[in-house]
């Protein structure tokens, strides 16, 4: 292994790929396009923030201010306020698409200071159970504040049950390290296999063999390359999770070693489909029926967690399956021993195909 | 000098196919040698061994002293390849291809010498893919001479060339004759081979059918010298009556086999006296392509059921 020819070749590759405009957007753009589109679709689902419309019929009153305020401490709903003109809520909710809904009846107030039973009305939408536990949970801990208060003379308003927010992963969390795995997965596996069938048709590796650059030299700069595009690609999707969708998430060097393995796995993996492939035509047939069901089945898109149990068996035999749960440890939950674990599953299922494509990847014919 | 090129009793077998069956023939050191023969003879096969792009079934090969396939790693810094069918990665321009191999070869790149050495300074700029088949393979020369090679194997490096650009590449390959360089030459244009070539050898269904220098090969199996009398049937009668030399008439012209030069003097005597009208004569010789054509086409005869293997690609 000579480093210096390593290096000459480098720019040779990465212009090869770069100048070829669908690689890189593959790559580098359709992970963010998903996250956007994924992002978008998803992001109201089991999220810590349902959108409550509020209608305050007693709005000058203190105590449906002060209750407004205990509700929004609770940070599981995000309040927005509809005028008391545009009448019956339940039609306002339904005209514009909205799953929840309080009412604070007129003489709120007078109610509480004259210590009578006064009902407040919710509406939430039974098909979207997520936001309709949160929502309930939020106003009905409240109104229990509210009632401590009343009855012990305290304010107990801090004392809220469901003081969740922050501490709650939305989906949003979970798709960006899925989707780190996708780019670790995509790119290398679609271009390796593209790459190690049709060159191997248009006599390139020949080409190559003609110069003093050995095989190994050759898989060390392409693993290179893949290991920056992966690198190159976390990054975006971080900030764009980040910044966009508020997620919680932040690189850590816990992610280094499956942006340097997940891409010699699948580096590897799509050397050995190509190669064992006798047209482009095949490879490409081979490589679509490796990756699509890992992509879909190894937590990229939904955690692995909400899978039924056979589909949670299947996803545990998938390489993927281990750098997504990595990228988890490492970017969600900061839970090192849980990315080191993931880390060594992956290293070893990287070696034997990496050691596998070594040998079964020629350059020459016999 | 000694011989860049040693071959021993080299054969390579696909199976039952015989593609090079059992071939002798060397290279001296700082000549140009022509392997020529018909697609499918063993051509491609036999030089793919010599570059170390395939192994020999059997038999040995030694290229400057050294087995390309076991020694390849220290072989391919002395020699320089086009092989057939050179393709190159579609989104590098010239430039940068030379400028990478002269990196992995560790020597200075000569970007612009090579550039204008194979024609392509104006080109030196685009991508491959936007090149012609011709500029294609004037690429593969220039990445062929990049380090400076010892031995050069070019493997029909004229193909799909315009007139023009094929006699860029004859100038190329008289170059590196003049500094001592070693060619070894595939082709199918026989003039070619015939100016370049300071031997040749023409391999048919795996096996050498005729060696040597291109006159001695023209002497040795072509039909010799023959004078040519534009005239009518009526000569071709006299002459035939005349004079005891093979005499052949052809569209307006009477064809006869010289054995010496007093032979032609003796002819235009006889055709001077038949009193026979006649326009012009000249000599004529075949030229390497008649004989080859004549050598391979007499094996090919009655030659079916031992019909050539196909040269694997």
């Amino acid at each position: 292994m000579n480093f210096k020819r390593v290096a000459v070749y480098f720019p040779a590759f990465a212009k090869g790929y770069i100048r070829n405009p669908l690689g890189l957007f593959f790559a580098l753009v359709f992970p963010i396009i998903l996250i956007l589109i994924f992002g978008a679709v998803f992001s109201n689902v089991g999220s810590s923030q349902v959108p409550l419309a509020v209608q305050n019929l007693d709005h000058n009153s203190a105590a449906s201010q002060e209750f407004l305020k205990a509700l929004n401490a609770t940070q599981a709903v995000q309040v927005s306020f509809v005028s008391p003109t545009v009448g019956n809520l339940s039609n306002y909710l339904a005209q514009n698409n909205l799953e929840a809904g309080l009412v604070i009846p007129a003489g709120f107030g007078a109610a509480l200071a004259n210590h009578t039973p006064v009902h407040l009305l919710v509406f939430t939408n039974p098909a979207a159970s997520s936001s309709t536990g949160l929502v309930l949970g939020a106003v009905g801990g409240t109104v229990n504040g509210v009632n401590l208060e009343l009855a012990n003379g305290q304010p107990l308003l801090s004392f809220i049950p469901l003081n969740v927010g922050s501490q709650l992963y939305t989906y949003v969390d979970y798709l960006i390290p899925g989707l780190i795995g996708f780019s670790v997965l995509v790119s290398p596996m679609f271009s390796m296999v593209n790459v190690s069938s049709m060159w191997r048709r248009d006599n390139l590796f020949r080409q190559l063999s003609l110069t003093p650059l050995t095989r190994s030299e050759w898989l060390t700069a392409a693993l290179l390359w893949y290991i920056f595009l992966s690198v190159i690609s976390a990054f975006l999707l971080v900030g764009v999770g980040k910044f966009l969708f508020g997620a919680h998430v932040t690189i850590t060097w816990l992610v280094v070693p499956f942006l340097i393995v997940g891409p010699m796995l699948f580096v590897s993996l799509g050397l050995l489909a190509g190669s064992v492939s006798k047209t482009p035509e095949s490879a490409a047939v081979i490589g679509n029926i490796i990756t699509f069901p890992m992509m879909f089945l190894s937590g990229t898109f939904f955690p692995v967690a909400d899978f039924p149990p056979y589909l949670q068996n299947v996803a545990h035999v998938l390489p993927l399956y281990y750098v997504i749960q990595g990228l988890n440890d490492g970017i969600l939950f900061n839970n090192a021993a849980g990315a080191f674990q993931n880390a060594l599953i992956t290293l070893i299922i990287a070696v034997v195909f990496f050691v596998l494509a070594v040998r079964l990847f020629r350059w020459r014919d016999e | 000098m000694g011989n860049a090129v040693e071959v021993t009793d080299l054969a390579k077998t696909y199976g039952e196919l015989h593609a090079v069956d059992h071939i002798d023939f060397s290279v001296a050191a700082g000549e140009v040698f022509s392997f020529l023969g018909p697609n499918g003879a063993g051509k491609t096969t036999t030089t793919e061994i010599l570059e170390g792009l395939r192994r020999a079934s059997s038999g040995s090969v030694r290229v400057l002293g050294l087995d390309p396939w076991t020694d390849g790693g220290r072989l391919q810094r002395r020699i320089g390849v086009i092989p057939q069918d050179f393709h190159f990665f579609p989104r590098l321009t010239p430039r940068e291809a030379i400028e990478l191999y002269a990196g992995l070869f560790d020597v200075p790149a000569r970007t612009s010498e090579l550039l204008s050495q194979v024609g392509l300074t104006d080109k030196a700029d685009a991508y491959y893919e936007t090149l012609s088949g011709g500029q294609h393979r004037k690429v593969g020369l220039a990445l062929a001479l990049v380090n400076n090679p010892e031995v050069c194997f070019l493997d029909e490096p004229t193909t799909g060339l315009d007139p023009q650009a094929r006699r860029q590449v004859w100038e190329v390959i008289e170059g590196l004759r003049r500094e001592g360089r070693t060619v070894f030459l595939t082709t199918h244009y026989l003039e070619e081979a015939q100016q370049l070539s300071d031997r040749i050898a023409i391999i048919h269904h795996g096996r050498i059918i005729a060696r040597g220098r291109p006159d001695d090969i023209i002497a040795q199996f072509g039909t010799g010298e023959r004078l040519r009398v534009m005239s009518g049937p009526s000569m071709t009668e006299y002459l035939r009556s005349h004079i005891d030399l093979p005499v052949e008439s052809s569209n307006g012209a009477v064809e006869v086999r010289l054995r010496s030069k007093e032979d032609a003097l003796r002819v235009l005597q006889v055709v001077q006296s038949s009193g026979i009208a006649w326009q012009s004569f000249s000599t004529v010789q075949d030229t390497l392509e008649d004989v080859f054509i004549r050598l391979v086409g007499r094996l090919d005869e009655g030659a079916e059921s031992d019909a050539a293997p196909r040269e694997r690609k």
